[in-house]
This record gives C-alpha cells, sequence and structure tokens, in this order.
C-alpha cells in the first residue's frame, strides 16, 4: 500500500470504526432482533431465544393502536410538512424582497426556536395551549373564539402539536430557501419583467422553477424528520387523549423499553424505515420531472 | 402594488413573524421570574408582579438541577471533542488521500443516511448492556462519536486545499501526520467551530437515546430531567419555565455568539452533494 493509502485508513478508521460497530452493526442485528421474539425474558435468559421468522411484522399489521400510531404520524407529516415548508417560504420571501429591513435580525428571530430544546419548548407550550389560562386560548377569545381544550381533545391534539412543530421548524428551512432565493440570476427577472409579468407571474414562471430542486431536498430532509416524531407527544400529551397522539416511533418506545418486546419494536423500527424510504423516492421522482411528465 | 405600501405590509409580515418566533421565548423567562401560583391567575399575566429568583433557588436547591446541567454540560462536551476529531481526520483523509475503497466507502455512508437513527437504538442498547455501558456518560456519546453529516462537511470543505500546498510540504520531507496538524487543521478552523457548534446543540437537545440509555436519575441530562419533572410538576408552571430557562439558555447563546458558523454548516449540509 502507498504512503498516503496507509495514512488515509489511519485517518479514517476512527470515524468508520464508530459507525461501523454503533450504526452499522445495530442496525443489521436491529434486523435479525425483529426476526426473533426477543422480550423481557430473552433479556434475562438468552437460551429464551427462539426465531420467529416474519410474526412479529404479522402481528403489527394486526394490531390496531400500530395502525393508529402510523395514521397519527402520516396526519402529522402530511398536514405538518406542507404548512411547515409553506411558511419557510413565506418567510423566505419575505427577507428577500428588496424592501425588506433589518434583515439580519429578522433571520435571527425566526431562526431562534429551531436551536431551541425540543423538551424544554414543548413545555413553554403546553401551559400556552392551557384551557382556560393558556394565552392562545385567551388571544382566541379576544377575537369571540370559544376556548379549545388543545391537549386534552382528541380532535385538536394532534393539530396543537402540529402548529407547535410548524413554530419550532420553519426557521431551518427557511435559511436554506433563502439561500436558493438569493441565488437565483437576477436576469431571469429583469426578462421576465420586460415580457409584462407582474409580482405573481414572476414567482410562478422564474422563482419556483428555479427553487424546485431545493423545494424536493427540503421536503425529503422535512418529512424523513417529521416521520421520527417523539418528543412532542412524550412531553405534551404522553400519546393522548384516546391515543390520538401516538406517534410510531412512540409506540416504539412503549413496546421496547416500556415493556421490553424488543424483537416486536424492532419490527416497528424497520417499517417506519420502510415507510420513510417509500415516501422519500416518492418526493425525488418530483426533481428528475417536475410536473410528471 | 404602491412602494410604500409595500415597505409596510412585508415589514410588518417580519415584525409579526419576528414577534410570534421570539414570544414564547420571552414569556418563559418572564414567567420564571414570578412567585409560585402567579402565572395561573387570570387574566394571565405577561409580567411578574413581583420579581423572584425563588423558582430558580428551588430549581438548584431541593431539585437538584446543577446535577443535570453537569451531566448535560458532560456529555455535549465529550461528544464535541470526540466526534470533531474522528470527523475531521475522516473528511480530510476522504478529500485528499488516496486509499484502496475510498470512493466505495463513501458512497455507502452517504447512502446510509437513508436509515434514520432510530432504527439502531434498541439492538445498541442490548450491546452496550453487557459492556456495561448503560447508565455510563459513554453509553450516552457512544452514537454520536462520528457522523456521516460531519464527515461530508468536512471533506466538501477540505477539498478546497490546494494540492500543491500538500506537495510541497511532502517534497520538504514532512511527514503525512505534521502535514495535518501543521497545515491542514489550521485552514479547517472554520469549519471545526461549525462542526463543534452543531454537534454541541445536537448532543444538548437529544433526548430520546439520553431517555433510552441513562435511566438512573443521578446521571439525567436536562431534557429528560425536564420531561420527567413537567410530568410529576404540571401545576408548577412557574418552576418548569425556570427548568426550561435553564434548559435553553445555554444553547440559544452559544448560537447567537457563533451564528455565522451555524449557518455555514447549515448551507453546506443544505446543498445538495
Amino acid at each position: 500500500m502507498t504512503r498516503s493509502g496507509i495514512v488515509g485508513w489511519t485517518l479514517a478508521a476512527p470515524a468508520l470504526v464508530v459507525i461501523a460497530v454503533f450504526f452499522a452493526l445495530p442496525v443489521v442485528i436491529g434486523l435479525a432482533l425483529s426476526l426473533t421474539d426477543f422480550d423481557l425474558y430473552a433479556l434475562a435468559d438468552l437460551s429464551t431465544l427462539r426465531f420467529v421468522g416474519l410474526d412479529n411484522y404479522l402481528r403489527l399489521l394486526q394490531t390496531p393502536l400500530f395502525w393508529q400510531a402510523l395514521g397519527n404520524t402520516l396526519y402529522f407529516v402530511a398536514v405538518g410538512v406542507p404548512l411547515s415548508i409553506a411558511l419557510s417560504l413565506g418567510a423566505a420571501l419575505l427577507l428577500n424582497a428588496g424592501v425588506a429591513r433589518w434583515q439580519a435580525f429578522f433571520r435571527t428571530a425566526l431562526f431562534a426556536p429551531v436551536v431551541t430544546t425540543v423538551v424544554a419548548v414543548a413545555v413553554i407550550w403546553r401551559y400556552l395551549l392551557h384551557t382556560r389560562y393558556g394565552l392562545i386560548n385567551q388571544t382566541l377569545a379576544a377575537v369571540g373564539i370559544d376556548p379549545i381544550d388543545w391537549l386534552g381533545d382528541p380532535h385538536w391534539s394532534m393539530p396543537a402539536i402540529i402548529v407547535f412543530a410548524t413554530w419550532k421548524n420553519f426557521g431551518y428551512n427557511m435559511v436554506i430557501l433563502l439561500a436558493a432565493l438569493q441565488a437565483v440570476p437576477r436576469e431571469l427577472y429583469e426578462s421576465a419583467r420586460v415580457d409584462g409579468a407582474g409580482t405573481l407571474r414572476q414567482f410562478t414562471d422564474v422563482t419556483f422553477p428555479m427553487l424546485t430542486p431545493t423545494l424536493v431536498m427540503v421536503a425529503i430532509m422535512t418529512v424523513a424528520g417529521y416521520f421520527q416524531l417523539f418528543a412532542e407527544p412524550y412531553v405534551m400529551t404522553q400519546g393522548g387523549p384516546l391515543r390520538s397522539t401516538v406517534s410510531v416511533l412512540y409506540f416504539m418506545y412503549e413496546e421496547g423499553f416500556r415493556w421490553w418486546n424488543l424483537g416486536f419494536a424492532s419490527a416497528v423500527a424497520f417499517v417506519l424505515f420502510v415507510v420513510i424510504f417509500a415516501v422519500s423516492a416518492g418526493l425525488w421522482r418530483f426533481d428528475r420531472d417536475p410536473e410528471g411528465r | 402594488m404602491n412602494p410604500r405600501l409595500a415597505v409596510w405590509v412585508v415589514n410588518g409580515l417580519l415584525a409579526g413573524l419576528a414577534a410570534v418566533s421570539i414570544f414564547p421565548l420571552l414569556w418563559m423567562v418572564s414567567v420564571s421570574l414570578m412567585p409560585a401560583g402567579a402565572s395561573t391567575t387570570l387574566p394571565t399575566p405577561l409580567l411578574p408582579p413581583a420579581v423572584t429568583l425563588d423558582n430558580y433557588r428551588t430549581l438548584f436547591g431541593s431539585v437538584g438541577m446543577g446535577r443535570y446541567a453537569f451531566n448535560s454540560f458532560a456529555i455535549a462536551a465529550l461528544a464535541t471533542l470526540i466526534s470533531v476529531s474522528f470527523n475531521v481526520m475522516a473528511g480530510y483523509a476522504f478529500a485528499k488521500l488516496r486509499f484502496r475503497g475510498r470512493d466505495e466507502i463513501f458512497r455507502a455512508l452517504l447512502a446510509a443516511l437513508v436509515i434514520p437513527g432510530q432504527v439502531a437504538m434498541l439492538p445498541l442498547f442490548l450491546m452496550l448492556k453487557p459492556l456495561g455501558l448503560i447508565n455510563t456518560y459513554g453509553g450516552a456519546i457512544v452514537p454520536a462519536m462520528a457522523s456521516v453529516f460531519g464527515i461530508f462537511i468536512v471533506r466538501q470543505f477540505a477539498r478546497g486545499i490546494p494540492d500543491d500546498l500538500l506537495e510541497a510540504a511532502r517534497i520538504d520531507g514532512a511527514s503525512e501526520f505534521r502535514i495535518f496538524f501543521t497545515i491542514v487543521v489550521p485552514l479547517l478552523t472554520p469549519v471545526l467551530v461549525t462542526l463543534a457548534v452543531f454537534s454541541f446543540l445536537g448532543s444538548w437537545n437529544d433526548f430520546m437515546w439520553p431517555l433510552i440509555v441513562l435511566t438512573d436519575d443521578s446521571l439525567h441530562t436536562l431534557p429528560v430531567a425536564l420531561a420527567g419533572l413537567s410530568r410529576e410538576h404540571v401545576q408548577d408552571s412557574e418552576l418548569m419555565m425556570a427548568g426550561s430557562v435553564v434548559t435553553v439558555l445555554p444553547v440559544l447563546v452559544l448560537f447567537l455568539a457563533l451564528q455565522r458558523h451555524y449557518m455555514a454548516g447549515l448551507m453546506a449540509g443544505g446543498v445538495k452533494g
């Protein structure tokens, strides 16, 4: 091996070993685990462990709570992702408008929630959403809307978490979209204006097509992140009311670390992975072929 | 649109969004300074009727928040130190050194990005158990000791180092390790800072893995402790707000101080590779 070959391997080795041992290996073990009945008994005595093939996956498909968790998570993703990206895009367009003042200050202010700790801000929002003393209901009361039991009513619990997640996350994509907006060549707007395009036409004919690759990337990252919903329901609703905010990961956590059904919980993890992968792959196609032609 | 009106609409909307973004954080600080029970009166006060530090005293006294803050700090600092070192070494190697299998391994690393970290959590817990790493700082930092994202950012940045510079040093007889420490590391300082901020914030804010691996109360990090406390002390909103301040303030200050570096990393990671 060449000198730089040995050095290259030596420098890369620590990181590669960490990733191989603490990520790649567990993923492989997890796949094997999902084909066994690993439970509390196996935790104490490995000899009770049995290979059960696809039983965990089949049992999962017959577990109503799993379907509910999947439905809740899909609800969170299907409403939360478009809402959060729309707000990110709106904010980025405002910041990018020529007339925007104090751009640096606004950008920092809008971004601040992103760096905060989910658990801590979820605690704040739990009080903001309080039926009686929460400032959100008091603001709504000012415009004549009756108090909403945000975290106690199964119809409102997920919308409340979606509003919270949007507040927490939109700044991240906003910064990425702002950079993409700033990279759109000025001449394109010039020629659109010469052709008589107004503000709206400039957006649909220039901005949006130029932004599509970034929007697709942002959508894929956000979808993957939103499928991993866990801390919000853990802190704000504990999965309730009536299990309306149990997410797939919350279900996995309870099965795995509360009931110690580690084989079954591993199957949940892999199903989640497959779902995320399938949805991401679906979104990829928009980048290649923006109008689905 | 009338240009004067446009100025008002754009800046008005931005000010409104900024207010919504910042308000919960300001309100958190305000409530944390209120006497117990003051925030649950009608109409709900925005500012403390009387400013008190009692909640912080309780928090660091009987609740033992100091211990959790120390755990959070120690775990985040260790994870940052180790991951920055490992990622910089690997990122430079992937960018500038030729070794067998380099490109194949790098492609495999990028492909691995599609696997969510939670898939590895249950088996990792079972692996760490016989190693005695459950309920240790080591167990908490293990998955954060290197990251594909970190290696990727360093590699992007290190590709900009001129080969002539490295060649010249080699001709002068400098060893590869000497080149790495005296030429490469100084040139990569900005990316080191970026990675350090990302790693520290990521580790500090992490919730699910510390919740799983640190079951012993005395080892809890701030988010894990706060989540537990908020389940027990639902009624003590002022105390919980003080706990949130203690948890959020360090990362918020760190972000504000190193914002430029943080944004640089976000862009580098956001650019399609």
